[in-house]
Parts: C-alpha cells; sequence; structure tokens
C-alpha cells in the first residue's frame, strides 16, 4: 500500500508498505530514515521514539497506514543539513558523556526533546519519569540526567547553539 | 493483511459486520506487539484512530462517558478530579510513549486479567458499551467483560464505543505490584473505591485469576463496620484491625495461579497489603478533605 505523510516537514510518499509494517520499519525501510532505532519491537526500549502530532510515540507501536496524514519528527529532524551536524539536545549528550554505545541515543533525544518543549526547566524527578520509557544498557543514565541538565542551561542562558560540522568531542 | 480505514463510527461497524475475521486497532500497543513478533497475522486490521465518536469524553449527568480511543495521557489530563483511581490507574500504564498511544477500548479489547485499568473499572462500576451494525448497542458491566484471558464477552461482528464511568462519590485508590516502577505486567493489581452517597465499598482485583475479581465480602465488612461505628458521619479514624480484616478478605476472593511472575501464595499475600494500605491511604484522603471543608 501507498503511504502519504510529513516527516520533519516534508510530505512525503512510501510505496509498496506492507499493511502490516510498523511506523518504524517504514521509516527506517520506504523512507531510507535510519535515525530510529530498532531494538525491542515491543514498546519497551524507547529506541524507536518518534514524534507523532507532537506526542512521543513508539513507532514500532504504530501501524504504517495508522500515521497516513500525520506530522511525525524523527531524530533526522533534530540535526543540521550537513553530514555530522548535530542539534542541541546532542551536543549536550556528546559534551556530558551521554552516548557509549549510541543505540539508545536517538529515541533519548527525542524524548529529552519533547520534554524540554514542554518543561524548560525540568527537576530530576520529572526527567526520569519523562524518560522512563528508554532504555540504556551502557551509561547507567547519570551521564544521560547530566545532559539533560546541560541542555537545559543552556536552552535557558541562550547559550545552546546546534553544531555544523562534525561532532565535537 | 488489508487496512481499512473508516471515519465514522457507522462505517466501522459495517466493515466489523461484512469481515469478523479483521482485527481492530486502537493505540497499537498490545496488537502491534503481537504482529512485530508474528504471533497474530489478522487478514485485515481496522484502524479506528479517525473514528471521532470514539475519541469524545462526555459528562451527562453523575457518568464520565469516556470513548475506547481516547489515550491514557489525556484521561490523566482530564479526568482527575472526576476518575481519581482510574488517573491513577492510567498513570502505571506501561510509559509515557505507550501512555500517549494506549486507550481503554484496547485495555479490555485484549481482555488481560493483567489490564491495569480493569480493577478500577471494576471497582467503580463501569460498564463497557459496545456496539454492532445489525443489533445496535449494549452495555456490559466490566465485571463480566472478560470470559477467560484472552476472550471477552464482545461478538465478532462488535465494537467497543465507550466506557460508563460513574463519577468518583468518595476517595479511590489504585495499587499494583510488579517487579520494578516502569513498564511492567503487574503480578497483582488492586482497586478500591468508597461511594460515600450508597455507603458502599467496591473493589476490583487483577492478576489474581483468570477474570477481574471483586471481593464482596470485603466490601460488605468494612460498610457493616462503617455503619456500627458510625464512621459514615464521623469521618472518624480507620478502627484497628479493620484494614487488615479487609486484606484478608481481598485475599482470600483472590484466585491466583503460580507462574512466572510470581507463586499464588506471594499474590495472595501482596493483595492483603495492596488491600489493606488501599483503604488507609483513601480514607485517611477522605478525612483529610473532610477535615478541609470543614475549617
Ligand atoms: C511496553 C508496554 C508496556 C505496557 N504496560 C502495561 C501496563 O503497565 N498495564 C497494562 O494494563 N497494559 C500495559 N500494556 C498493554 C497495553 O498498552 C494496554 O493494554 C493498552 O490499553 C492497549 O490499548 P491500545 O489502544 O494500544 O490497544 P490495541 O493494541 O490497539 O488493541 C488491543 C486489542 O483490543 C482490541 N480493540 C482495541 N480497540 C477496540 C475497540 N474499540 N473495539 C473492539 N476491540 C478493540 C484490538 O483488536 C486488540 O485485540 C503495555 C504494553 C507495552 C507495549
Ligand atoms: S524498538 Fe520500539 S520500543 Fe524498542
Ligand atoms: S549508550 Fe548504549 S544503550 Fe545507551
Amino acid at each position: 500500500m501507498k503511504v502519504t505523510l510529513r516527516v520533519n516537514g516534508q510530505t512525503v510518499e512510501a510505496e509498496g508498505v506492507w499493511p502490516g509494517a510498523s511506523l518504524l520499519t517504514m521509516l527506517r525501510d520506504d523512507l531510507e530514515l535510519p535515525g530510529s532505532k530498532n531494538a525491542c519491537e515491543q514498546g519497551e526500549c524507547g529506541s524507536c521514539s518518534v514524534l507523532m502530532d507532537g506526542e512521543l510515540v513508539c513507532a514500532c507501536l504504530v501501524q504504517a497506514g495508522q500515521a497516513e496524514g500525520r506530522d511525525i519528527r524523527t531524530v533526522e529532524g533534530l540535526s543540521g543539513e550537513g553530514d555530522g551536524d548535530v542539534g542541541d539536545v546532542q551536543q549536550a549528550f556528546l559534551d556530558a558523556g551521554g552516548v557509549q554505545c549510541g543505540f539508545c541515543t536517538p529515541g533519548f533525544i527525542m524524548a529529552v526533546d519533547h520534554l524540554l518543549s514542554h518543561e524548560p526547566a525540568p527537576s530530576d524527578e520529572t526527567t526520569r519519569e519523562a524518560l522512563s520509557g528508554n532504555l540504556c544498557r551502557c551509561t547507567g543514565y547519570e551521564k544521560i540526567l547530566d545532559a539533560v541538565r546541560l541542555a537545559a542551561e543552556r536552552r535557558a542562558d541562550g547559550s545552546a547553539v546546534a553544531t555544523t560540522g562534525g561532532a565535537q568531542r | 493483511m488489508d487496512f481499512l480505514q473508516p471515519t465514522s463510527l457507522s462505517e466501522a461497524l459495517a466493515m466489523k459486520a461484512e469481515r469478523p475475521d479483521a482485527t481492530p486497532i486502537q493505540g497499537g500497543t498490545d496488537l502491534m506487539v503481537d504482529i512485530n513478533f508474528d504471533r497474530a497475522r489478522p487478514s485485515a486490521t481496522i484502524d479506528l484512530n479517525r473514528v471521532p465518536e470514539l475519541m469524545d469524553i462526555e459528562h451527562v449527568g453523575s457518568d464520565v462517558w469516556v470513548g475506547a480511543g481516547v489515550p491514557y495521557l489525556r484521561i490523566m489530563r482530564e479526568l482527575q478530579s472526576d476518575a481519581p483511581g482510574l488517573c491513577m490507574a492510567a498513570r502505571t500504564v506501561g510509559s509515557p510513549q505507550i501512555r500517549a498511544r494506549g486507550t481503554l477500548g484496547g485495555n479490555l479489547g485484549t481482555a488481560s486479567p493483567a489490564g491495569d485499568t480493569l480493577p478500577l473499572l471494576v471497582a467503580i462500576g463501569a460498564t463497557a458499551e459496545v456496539a454492532s451494525s445489525e443489533r445496535g448497542r449494549r452495555e456490559i458491566p466490566v465485571r463480566n467483560f472478560i470470559i477467560r484471558p484472552r476472550h471477552s464477552a464482545l461478538e465478532s461482528d462488535e465494537l467497543i464505543v465507550r466506557v460508563r464511568v460513574p463519577k468518583a462519590r468518595g476517595p479511590q485508590q489504585f495499587g499494583k505490584v510488579g517487579q520494578r516502577n516502569a513498564m511492567v505486567i503487574s503480578i497483582a493489581s488492586f482497586g478500591l473505591a468508597f461511594d460515600l452517597d450508597q455507603r458502599a465499598v467496591g473493589t476490583g482485583i487483577g492478576s489474581a485469576g483468570p477474570v477481574i475479581l471483586d471481593a464482596p465480602e470485603a466490601n460488605a465488612h468494612v460498610a457493616e463496620v462503617f455503619s456500627t461505628e458510625g464512621l459514615w458521619d464521623s469521618a472518624a479514624p480507620l478502627p484497628d484491625g479493620v484494614a487488615k480484616r479487609f486484606g484478608e478478605l481481598v485475599g482470600q476472593a483472590a484466585s491466583p495461579i503460580d507462574d512466572v511472575r510470581g507463586t499464588a501464595r506471594y499474590r495472595r499475600h501482596a493483595l492483603s497489603v495492596l488491600a489493606a494500605r488501599s483503604l488507609k491511604w483513601a480514607w485517611n484522603e477522605h478525612r483529610e478533605t473532610t477535615k478541609g471543608t470543614r475549617a
């Protein structure tokens, strides 16, 4: 089947989608957006998190056709145009050491960006609750919490900048 | 697999009547897992996301009618004062991502005794309104909705339309025991609702039997003690031993099994503790609020 939707602000069409496929599979395989990760396909890990009409959802649990006409934001939409460009939340993750193997990172980036857009200065408790649907097997979460604080501070004092050209480590 | 996308309830019901083998999908948080893991291969799915009638929250007299397709996130935002116990239960479902999509229709449709909103819906005496194109609408008490695990009272041409949620007439509580805080299927769960108008107590027990259970003896015990001791009027502290006895009676009403999540003995014990604690918390909360209004 054919699905027409908006992804990161652009109207796109996916053709030949198997009706039983998830939005995640459609994004990765048909729309060539592999940023959203496939780790569990059962809603447990959050690595496939995207925004659908402004709500944070697991793309692996949305049936492809359910996304018809919807507005989807993926991690690709949070980074810049060029290869290696990163957005402010991504930069905060890099600076705080919140990325190890990186598999969970796109999902966390989406969840943190969603959180900070609703709650610019979240308490640690609020952050933990907001990120409770995202699992990380590497970092032990402390560095991820550091990254959230850093991203929030930088947004508050206006020093949040998306970085172009090659992520800085 | 066919993908059907009705845009009205009548269209959805006509499709379900024509294709009784088709599986409805709402939030997909149960069904998509089964499809992703090849445990389900429906010949067709009927996407209910675009059926406006399923998205309504309507206040009618002493009830709130909650559309089968209203996600938990919206329930938590909009029904805090009318259905505090349901909001408590909704808050424990999965994770923020799951609550953004998961619905009461799906929790009922899955017909699992571990469905977390169901004990609370049983405790408050909620009913599910279902419909077919041929026979129109009927109401099924949530208590009778699950027949056995994974099988509900729904006929093959019916859809769940909405849930009649009686507005809170007293304090409510919901609690569950699981292995950790986020995203666990419960080992035992318990819903409690006081009805101060009717001077009654309602209970619902989840994950401790093939269906959602209630505990009529436990309910009657509390109501009787409250009447004898004049608590309905005085809002005095709980007399010694009531909560413990209530917990025991709730434990006895359960018919749990041993499985990977817990033993029957553990479940019964956990339920007794949950029930006793819920009673204390609910009653204390009521005493706080009446103190507030009297002052
Ligand atoms: C990671 C994760 C964690 C979870 N945690 C919990 C938890 O803590 N507690 C809990 O109770 N559940 C939990 N669940 C299960 C699930 O989220 C809930 O059962 C939810 O309420 C399902 O709603 P849905 O709209 O997503 O259902 P769907 O998956 O869309 O549908 C579920 C079933 O109901 C049927 N159905 C849906 N709507 C209708 C309708 N209107 N009429 C007829 N049939 C219908 C479908 O055909 C399907 O069989 C979890 C799931 C995941 C993936
Ligand atoms: S892949 Fe979707 S939650 Fe894990
Ligand atoms: S960085 Fe490896 S899973 Fe999170």
